[in-house]
This record gives structure tokens, C-alpha cells and sequence, in this order.
């Protein structure tokens, strides 16, 4: 059974998303049209996976984008 | 040496090009865009650096958030090749998340590697270096490694596949220029063919001179320009620095003495 919610960790925060799939989520968190490059549990995931990468509870997720650096 | 008769042309002297993973940069400055004051201060900051390349990094975004298109803009504008790096990281395996996400996000396979040990000195985790270097380079990335003068971890990092170093001077920020300036003399001597960098801790421009004297060919810095009181004015010292030391370099520096060498001629004085 597929539960409503997952409850995951967005960029170190508990959020609660219903959707099933990373690029889903994306989207319900309002990076729907946002540059960024995304990780889950520690590992890259590329954009073109993001569809296919399910999400479970307790996943922890980066998003993370362009920033000054030294 | 004979000089040319008058009407043959001089040589053309060779082009002194930089050359790093088979691709020529501009120029021996690279420069980070951290801590700047403003955008439009950075912005002029890196033309006035006439800068070879700039380093980038990755950070959380916020949802809806714009800051990093208007920073990826800001740097496209530039029109100055980008160097992500791997900042903020621990371990190999954050490294190469990190490196992973930044090929993908600024579209290039080089990357400034850097694997953090310890908080307060910022200095390299060598091991998890070598490691990360190691598995960056089977995926086809061409690392950039911030390292230390240490000889073995040099060897270890060019027997993986790099091939540029970047030793630190100092500390990253400190502004102390180059500590072991004996440690960066015997690691350009044992590797002469490979481009080196010195990366972190310089402050002032007779820092990067010094580097470029000893035979180095960059010098990657961010806070001694960002941080100055004129970040423009000091970022074309740094430019003019890294020519006048690179010139030296070329030019082949009088070996230094103890003792005292006249330089006016003893013959024909005057005995008063």
C-alpha cells in the first residue's frame, strides 16, 4: 500500500510531501523551475533520474544550487 | 651571447601558455568569488584580475529561491571559466557527491577537490583526498587537488591521475603567505613537469610574486582580494605580481650570497 505522505528531510528540515518520486517532490517544494543539482542519502542523483528515484520515509534530500566559493 | 645582425628579426620568444589537463588557461591568477562586498564589486574584482579562471561552490537552495541563477548569470557574464569546488567537505564520500552535483550543475569536468580535516587549520584530509582524487578520476573528472607541500601525498595524488597539485601557502583566510617556503621549493623541484598551483593563505601580492619566483605557475586566492580595503585596486596588484614573479622566473634570478659583490669595477679608482 502506498502510504499518503512521506516524511522525509529537505535541506536538513522534516517536510511531509505526497508525492512518490524525487522529481515530483521537487516540484510540490517549489523547485519546480529552479536550477539545482540534488542528492539522497548522500548520493548524486542526476536530473534525468530524478523521475525514476522513489522516496521512503526517513530519505534525507539535498537541493542544492550555485553559490560563491574560494 | 652574439647579437643578431640588424636585419634578420629577433626570435619570437615562445608563448609562455598554461597549460592544465590539456587545455590552455588565460591566464596565472585564479581568484574565488567568496566575500566580496557586492556582485558589482566582484564583477570588477575578476576583470581586474584579469583572472584565468574563478572558483564556484554549491549550497543549499531555498524553494523558489533565485540566488543561484542570478549567481550563475553574474559568473556567465564573465565570461571567465568556472572551478567548482568541494568546499565544507570531510570526507572522500561527500567529495565526490559534491563534485558529482557541481559537473552536472556547472556543466564541466574539473574540479578544486578539497576533503577537510579539521575546522580550525582547514587543512587537507589527505587520505580521504587521495581516495576521492582516485575514484574522481575514474569518473572522468579532471581534479584539481588542494594539498600540502608533503612530498608522499603528492606522489599519491599524481600516481591516482591528477595532474596539477595545488599546495597551500598558509591557511586558507590567513593571509600569511607562504609558510614553507622550503617545503614548496622541494615540491617544485620533485615535480617539475607538473603545473602547480599554490592555493590558500596568501595575502599580499609580494606573496604571489615570491610563488611565481620559486616556479610556480598560479596562484589561486580569494580573501587576500576580497577582503582588501580596495578589492579592485588589489586584484590588478595581484595580476601585476603574478606577471612581474613569472617574468623573474623566466628571466633567471641571481643566485643569492653571503658576502659582498662589488658591482662598480675596483680598477682604475682614483687614490685620493
Amino acid at each position: 500500500m502506498t502510504h499518503a505522505h512521506r516524511q522525509i528531510t529537505l535541506n536538513g528540515k522534516p517536510r511531509e510531501v505526497s508525492a512518490l518520486t524525487l522529481a515530483a517532490a521537487l516540484g510540490e517544494l517549489g523547485f519546480a523551475d529552479v536550477k539545482v543539482a540534488t542528492a539522497v542519502n548522500g548520493a548524486f542523483v542526476p536530473a534525468a533520474k530524478r523521475g525514476e528515484t522513489r522516496l521512503r520515509d526517513g530519505d534525507r534530500v539535498e537541493v542544492v544550487s550555485a553559490r560563491v566559493g574560494g | 651571447m652574439n647579437a643578431l645582425p640588424p636585419d634578420r628579426p629577433a626570435p619570437a620568444q615562445a608563448p609562455d601558455v598554461l597549460s592544465i589537463y590539456g587545455e590552455a588557461v588565460p591566464s596565472r591568477l585564479f581568484i574565488g568569488t567568496a566575500l566580496y562586498p557586492s556582485p558589482a564589486i566582484l564583477a570588477d574584482s575578476v576583470t581586474a584580475a584579469r583572472a584565468g579562471l574563478v572558483t564556484v561552490s554549491l549550497r543549499r537552495e531555498q524553494a523558489r529561491g533565485r540566488t543561484g541563477e542570478r549567481f550563475l548569470s553574474l559568473v556567465r557574464e564573465m565570461g571567465v571559466r568556472v572551478l567548482p569546488n568541494t568546499a565544507g567537505c570531510h570526507t572522500a564520500k561527500e567529495a565526490i557527491t559534491t563534485a558529482q552535483m557541481a559537473r552536472e550543475l556547472f556543466d564541466t569536468a574539473w574540479i578544486k577537490l578539497e576533503v577537510i580535516a579539521d575546522d580550525d587549520t582547514l587543512q587537507p584530509e589527505v587520505i580521504g583526498l587521495v581516495e576521492a582524487a582516485q575514484e574522481l578520476g575514474r569518473q572522468g573528472f579532471k581534479v584539481f587537488p588542494y594539498t600540502t607541500e608533503d612530498l608522499s601525498v603528492a606522489d599519491h595524488l599524481l600516481k591516482v591521475g591528477c595532474e596539477v597539485l595545488m599546495p597551500w601557502g598558509a591557511p586558507i583566510g590567513s593571509g600569511r603567505g607562504l609558510n614553507n617556503i622550503y617545503g614548496l621549493r622541494a615540491l617544485r623541484a620533485r615535480v617539475p613537469g607538473v603545473p602547480l598551483v599554490v592555493d590558500a593563505g596568501l595575502g599580499a601580492p609580494s606573496h604571489a610574486a615570491a610563488a611565481m619566483e620559486l616556479g610556480y605557475d598560479a596562484c589561486l586566492l580569494n580573501t587576500a582580494i576580497a577582503k582588501a580595503a580596495d578589492p579592485v585596486r588589489m586584484a590588478a596588484a595581484f595580476a601585476d605580481a603574478i606577471d612581474a614573479g613569472r617574468s623573474a622566473y623566466l628571466a633567471g634570478i641571481m643566485p643569492p650570497r653571503d658576502m659582498a659583490a662589488p658591482s662598480t669595477p675596483m680598477a682604475g679608482r682614483a687614490v685620493l
